[in-house]
């Protein structure tokens, strides 16, 4: 195996496969195998293959990997986080191993906290080269790079409902993410940024003042990936509501490590010590919601994900003492949308008469 | 000639119908099993309604509808509203009820609270991913009893000490169930069993956490069992209102949504006559295979759906 060419692989999750494979091919100078966009066909291979009862991303990992394993890859990249993430790795790898596939496994996060530096030293096995100077110079510029991604997607959730022409924000965004595989150079990235950003801003807008605004919080893969929850972000946009999302790839990796005594503080009376994974983080934002004015919350998780079991009953007193409403959606292998679309119009629905109430005094025709 | 607005809900079970006028009375309803086959239910259900309301010289000028189906038959229906059943069934309620507070259904399928405020709906709760303690149950445990479900609430009531029988799951409770019979359980004793352990699972799943202050209405189909009236009544201490309508809020509420919408045509009943088919596809474009269906009228297409993509959207033509 070793004589044949290194080709490398990893989970997709929203539009991240975009930096992760640029920093990879930078750095490690092998060949990267994009993970397709998800299909049905991902999800299928990766439940057949599965514990029954492990959590929903397990089994959409495991499919990536698989797909790429027949589109030739043979090394796959896992991370693991403070719940079951961390288990995904070891399990992953000895399933895939038992299915006869030859590849070569990294677990980039292999006791549950991820740094720089424990990333360079992963890498360093892998590409004995590797300079710790460009390491650095590409880590910035990907780290960078995430953040600008971010920051638009962030605009597009709170605006891209009202913009004068349909779509039009997703179009330019996509745009800039095509770009962003010829970038060479810092400037080169800053340069395509301010432009597209440009672009993004010149879109006329018609947001009136008292629109919707709902936050979605929940376990991470569930929150960040449109395949997995149905693409609620887009439906809630093409409603016209102005969407906060506060997971995303830098927050979990930097942020969250450095603010955990602020995060607990932010739960206030909710939390006094940490329920693991997130779900501290979402106590959090759920008093920041409710504290905020926004109609209403959505929940999501994976079927029996724990720390997101954990932390409902202490949403649900949130949702009582700011009279917020939340949405809890569980997600799992199944492939029918019509009731998780039926949920959330419903919500839609109450948000909206909620608001109008507000305004007009009672709904009643 | 009299106006009327039409709702129609399909369920996964039952398939409900009223035809409402303009002052909100029901003129015609019509309840029917789904059977799996929405477009036959329809058809028959305003054929149905048809022969109802022969003599009233009536003229349908809207039509919502809601349910599993409404997209489906939304479409061939050409309906002016299509709703989900959360919206409708509180819409519905709320001009039967206007005090109500809680709003409990338990239908075939599905179950849901929903919570009310000077007239508007603030919370909701639905089940997800388990049909546990909903009207299908039921009326599989009676099959095992060897009874109709319609006779299931007069069972119960005469019961005087309910079995104790698991709520969590369906499957602990039927093996809890066929244990309680085999060891000499009386039949109404377990029955009554069953319908507290429908009712505790409901409070315990999808009432959980949520502020239940009276007036509650119980509806949908499973309120039609008194068994199961009564163990929601002993269970929270209040009075539970039952309408005699409770079945058909949603085609109700949605009929009012319908008449609210303000957009009139004259609906042509002829559509009994009219030959509805709909066919899935795969689109076999991408490795997604989305099942894309699409609905023929007299084997033209009117409308296809299913596809996440505009390379899908293409079949449509």
């Amino acid at each position: 195996m070793n004589k044949t060419a290194k080709v490398l692989s990893f989970p997709r999750l929203g539009n991240y496969h975009i930096p992760i494979a640029f920093f990879v091919r930078k750095v490690l100078q092998v060949e990267v195998l994009e993970p397709l966009p998800m299909t049905r066909r991902t999800l299928e291979v990766g439940a057949k293959y599965s514990p029954e009862f492990v959590c929903v991303p397990f089994k959409y990992n495991l499919g990536n990997f698989i797909e790429a394993l027949e589109r030739g890859a043979n090394v796959l990249v896992q991370a693991g986080g403070g719940c079951r993430f961390g288990y995904y790795a070891e399990v992953q790898e000895q399933i895939l191993r038992d299915l006869g596939y030859q590849f070569e496994f990294i677990n980039i996060v292999p006791t549950a906290k991820i740094t720089p530096w424990s990333i360079y030293k992963k890498f360093k096995e892998i590409n004995y080269n590797l300079n710790i100077l460009r390491f650095i110079y590409y880590f910035y510029l990907v780290f960078r790079m995430t953040k600008m991604m971010e920051s638009m997607e962030k605009y597009i959730r709170e605006n891209g409902g009202f913009a004068t022409k349909e779509k039009s924000l997703i179009t330019i965004y996509q745009q800039f993410l095509t770009s962003l595989n010829t970038t060479n150079s810092w400037s080169d990235l800053k340069r395509k940024y301010l432009r597209y950003n440009r672009l993004l801003k010149a879109i006329e807008l018609d947001k009136p003042s008292d629109y919707l605004k709902i936050g979605i919080i929940g376990e991470l893969y569930t929150a960040m990936e449109p395949f997995s929850n149905c693409d609620i972000e887009t439906n809630l946009i093409s409603k016209k509501i102005a969407v906060t999302r506060l997971t995303t790839v830098t927050y979990l990796v930097f942020d969250k490590l450095r603010n955990r005594r602020q995060i607990i503080n932010a739960a206030g009376q909710y939390a006094t010590y940490s329920l693991g994974a997130d779900g501290t983080d979402n106590i959090a934002r759920a008093k920041y919601f409710g504290e905020h004015g926004y109609d209403g919350i959505i929940h999501t998780k994976p079927f029996a994900c724990t720390p997101e079991v954990d932390a409902m009953p202490i949403l649900q007193k949130i949702s009582r003492d700011y009279n917020i409403p939340i949405l809890y959606l569980s997600f799992d292998a199944q492939t029918s949308e019509e009731g998780i679309l039926t949920r959330i119009e419903a919500f839609y629905d109450m948000v909206k008469m909620r608001r109008d109430r507000n305004e007009k005094g009672l709904f009643r025709s | 000639m009299k106006k009327g607005y039409l709702g129609v809900d399909v369920g996964s079970i039952s398939t409900k119908g009223v035809i409402i006028d303009s002052d909100n009375n029901i003129i015609a309803e019509d309840y029917l099993w789904t059977e799996g086959n929405p477009v036959v239910a329809v058809k028959q259900l305003l054929k149905n309604l048809l022969v109802k309301t022969r003599n009233k010289d009536l003229l349908v000028v809207a039509v919502g509808t809601t349910g599993s189906a409404r997209k489906l038959v939304g479409t061939i229906l050409n309906a002016q509203v299509i709703k989900n059943e959360i919206t409708a069934q509180a819409i519905g309620t709320l001009e039967l009820y206007p005090e109500v507070r809680t709003i409990f259904e338990i239908g075939g399928q599905d179950s849901k609270i929903i919570l009310i405020e000077n007239g508007i709906i603030v919370d909701y709760a639905m089940n997800t991913l388990c049909a546990a303690g909903t009207g299908s149950f039921l009326s599989s445990q009676a099959k095992r009893l060897g009874m109709h479900p319609e006779d299931f609430g007069k069972w119960a009531i005469r019961s005087k000490k309910p079995t104790k029988i698991a709520a969590r799951c369906t499957v602990f409770a039927e093996s809890d169930l066929v244990h309680k019979a085999q060891i000499g359980h009386k039949k109404e004793d377990i029955i009554a069993g069953l319908c507290r352990s429908v009712v505790l699972n409901f409070l315990n799943n999808v009432g959980k956490g949520k502020n239940i202050k009276p007036p509650i209405v119980f509806q949908g189909g499973v309120s039609k069992n008194i068994g199961v009236v009564k163990a929601f009544a002993d269970i929270t201490g209040e009075e539970i209102k039952v309408h005699k309508y409770g079945h058909l809020t949603g085609a109700f509420g949605v009929a009012l949504l319908a008449k609210r919408a303000n957009d009139e045509h004259c609906f042509d009943f002829n559509f009994v006559n009219m030959h509805f088919e709909t066919k899935g596809i795969e689109c076999m474009k991408c490795p997604n295979n989305c099942e894309i269906i699409c609905v023929y009228k007299n084997n033209k297409i009117i409308d296809s759906w299913g596809n996440r993509c505009d390379n899908g959207a293409v079949l449509k033509q």
